[in-house]
């Protein structure tokens, strides 16, 4: 493998590990399916909790990533994008670190509403920022492949890799969720909620801050080579 | 914030059950005349412990007149809820309102509960101005703060307008305003709880401020304009979705306990006095069809007794009213308590069947006419008011006040501060334990107990026990 191949690779595997990462984390929602399938006394109830929690995560991402695929057909401007999101990410990540406070809207939205609640999460939380800089990576990837193709085409590229990021993701971050909710409903019990339930609030805004910090670099790197 | 979540937070009422039992008892003191600061006192309840029944620490505030009543912990096992992302609060802060003065004290229990101390202190003005509520009463630990209900609405008597609920932020107790969007026909207030995960809140009726503050009014009550309906709303859009009337002989519909596992969808509610007989009831609430339900399911009857021995309220009625005036639920949700403060009785029924209470057990303490003295051989004045059950529903906990100017009226001989426990049995009976009498500091009064690490009317959650 070349080392555009590497680093191709290396987007691909970090797109799958925030997924992981996203769906380990009961903020973002596994600990809902446990009670699904606990309130309804029935497995069924809890994979039938993931779909919306998936659905409404794989939302999120796409809001998030569209822009920067209909900005990055800039092909002119892509350095200063590149930099702008991480700058972004990393701004992001700052003001949760100073303000790791919970936005109260969230307790507006009904228990039963678990896409909208898990879109809502993402979003207050980020998720989909975290993604931006490894996405505009794998865009920048495709693009070096195609050479400079038409606007249009580019335009279907990049909404076709925001697609298909956000799919990857989503499904990795369900699956480490389901795998959490189906461990506690099944062998751990409710007892591990709590005691799995570590504060990632600061962790959190931190991996935002070192996702930024490096896709910027990278950047700025490439920009003294070029 | 914590880095892992609170050990006394629990996500089911099952694992609260099973987690230690309590150390300390934390009781709100009120000064009957207004001549003393209120104060919180901190009771050793550690078996064994040299101390054990005596208080270990009193906070005295700084102000006098607040008439201290309900409290409740800022957070509790509800921020467990995977919707509101708290689970790093500490159980830590004790919120306590003054009734009278419409004055809230934050009150920090760490580094150790002998080392209790004022946080903050939240001014009349602050609540009168951004809610429009006074008389702050019962306190809950919510999805997005800290709920409070009053009693009164604006101006001096707290006529003006409708009591409600409001909120409080959870770590800067900032009162943030109004909870209500759409409150429907209530137009008085006094407790309230909820079921989470399936999003709805129960509130119950006492009175306006002018038919409590100076003591109870009687005409008011043989005409029936104390409160008799229960309200239900939808929680999460603040909006009344359901009043149900019990009768308006049922007067004052006061403590509301639901299940505590949210599986189950229904709960109770004592009534004070039915007009009509002076019987004390307990009704059962339920959902069903997406309809709220509720009847009567259990009534006690009043105790004759010669006219000599009544206070000039009761001297008409040649009998004694049980008084209903708290009820407790079990961590369980299998035993009921029910404080009958005129008999003089805490009963104890079985609820395993919600529509259907048994009379389990019963002690006998105080009483209008019985005057029933503990175990020890020492007189209780009043009666059983105030309850709290031990999470593992092995201890029963009561204080004997009701309120400053209606312990005047039914017990005009005065009434010294009195806390004892009792012992229940593991498939009921109920006997007071003889080693467990409080005394409290002369001129004060006991109202409403508190355990550390959570409680039978504390704590709420958003997991089955199953």
């Amino acid at each position: 493998m070349s080392a555009a191949d590497w680093t191709v690779a290396g987007l691909w595997l970090a797109v799958v590990a925030s997924g992981l990462y996203h769906g380990a984390n009961p903020g973002m929602g596994w600990p809902l399916a446990v009670s699904a399938g606990l309130m309804e006394k029935s497995a069924r109830a809890l994979f039938m909790a993931l779909w919306p929690l998936w659905a409404g995560h794989l939302l999120a991402m796409l809001l998030v990533m569209l822009p920067f695929a209909l900005l990055v057909t800039l092909v002119q401007w892509q350095r200063p994008i590149q930099a702008g999101a991480s700058l972004l990410v990393i701004g992001f990540g700052v003001f949760r670190l100073i303000n790791q406070r919970h936005p109260r809207a969230l307790a507006r939205i009904r228990p039963a509403q678990l896409g909208l609640w898990s879109f809502a999460v993402a979003i207050a939380h980020g998720a989909g920022l975290m993604l931006v800089p490894i996405y505009l990576g794998l865009c920048q990837a495709a693009d070096l492949d195609a050479g400079h193709a038409a606007a249009g085409r580019l335009i279907n590229t990049n909404l076709g890799m925001a697609v298909l990021v956000s799919v990857v993701h989503s499904a990795a971050m369900i699956a480490a969720g389901g795998c959490a909710a189906w461990l506690v409903y099944r062998y751990l019990g409710l007892k591990f909620v709590a005691r799995s339930w570590f504060n990632l609030d600061a962790v959190w805004a931190v991996s935002l801050i070192v996702v930024g910090t490096i896709a910027l670099v990278i950047s700025l790197a490439d920009a003294s080579h070029a | 914030m914590t880095i892992r979540p609170d050990p006394t937070f629990h996500a089911s009422p099952k694992l609260a059950m099973e987690a230690p039992p309590e150390n300390f008892a934390y009781t709100l003191l009120l000064s009957p005349d207004f001549s003393k600061s209120d104060a919180l006192a901190v009771i050793d309840v550690k078996p064994g412990s040299p101390t054990y029944s005596q208080i270990v620490h009193t906070v005295t505030m700084p102000n006098k007149g607040d008439e201290f009543h309900h409290f409740g912990w800022n957070a509790c096992s509800s921020s467990l809820s995977p919707l509101s992302g708290h689970a790093f609060l500490e159980r830590r802060y004790l919120i306590i309102p003054g009734i009278r003065s419409s004055r809230i004290y934050i009150v920090d229990t760490k580094p150790d509960p002998t080392q209790a101390k004022i946080h903050k202190i939240i001014e009349p003005e602050e609540i009168f101005k951004k809610t429009g509520y006074s008389r702050p009463h019962t306190i809950h630990c919510g999805p997005d703060g800290i709920y409070v209900s009053t009693l009164g609405g604006g101006g001096k008597d707290g006529t003006d307008g409708p009591p409600g609920v409001f909120i409080m932020d959870c770590q800067t107790f900032e009162v943030l305003g109004r909870w209500e969007i759409d409150r429907g026909p209530q137009t008085l207030h006094y407790d309230f709880w909820w079921n989470l995960p399936r999003d709805y809140m129960v509130t119950s009726e006492w009175a306006l401020p002018p038919q409590f503050e100076n003591g109870i009014v009687p005409e008011d009550l043989l005409s029936n304009k104390y409160g008799h309906r229960v309200h239900f709303w939808d929680l999460s859009a603040r909006r009344n979705v359901q009043t149900i009337d019990l009768g308006a002989n049922h007067q004052m519909a006061l403590e509301v306990r639901p299940a505590h596992d949210p599986v189950r969808e229904y709960g109770f509610l004592g009534v004070v006095v039915d007009t009509t007989n002076l019987e004390g009831s307990i009704w059962t609430w339920w959902r069903e069809g997406g309809k709220f339900h509720i009847e009567k399911t259990a009534t006690i009857p009043p105790e004759a007794a010669p006219k000599e021995q009544l206070p000039p309220l009761l001297q008409g009625f040649g009998a004694v009213p049980p008084l209903v005036t708290d009820i407790d639920l079990s961590m369980d949700d299998r035993f009921l308590y029910v404080s009958c403060w005129g008999t003089g009785e805490m009963r104890q029924y079985d609820v395993s069947d919600p529509r259907k209470p048994k009379l389990s057990g019963s002690v006998h303490i105080g009483g209008i006419v019985r005057r029933t003295p503990h175990p020890n051989g020492k007189t209780y004045a009043g009666g059983p008011q105030m309850v709290e059950i031990s999470r593992d529903g092995k201890r029963v906990y009561w204080t004997n006040s009701l309120y400053s100017t209606w312990d005047n009226q039914f017990y005009p001989e005065g009434m010294p501060g009195a806390e004892v426990m009792a012992n229940a049995g593991a498939n009921g009976g109920l006997e007071l334990a003889g080693d467990y009498w409080v005394s409290f500091p002369q001129g004060y009064r006991a109202h409403q107990i508190r355990l550390d690490g959570g409680d039978c009317s504390t704590d709420s959650f958003c997991y089955p026990s199953a």
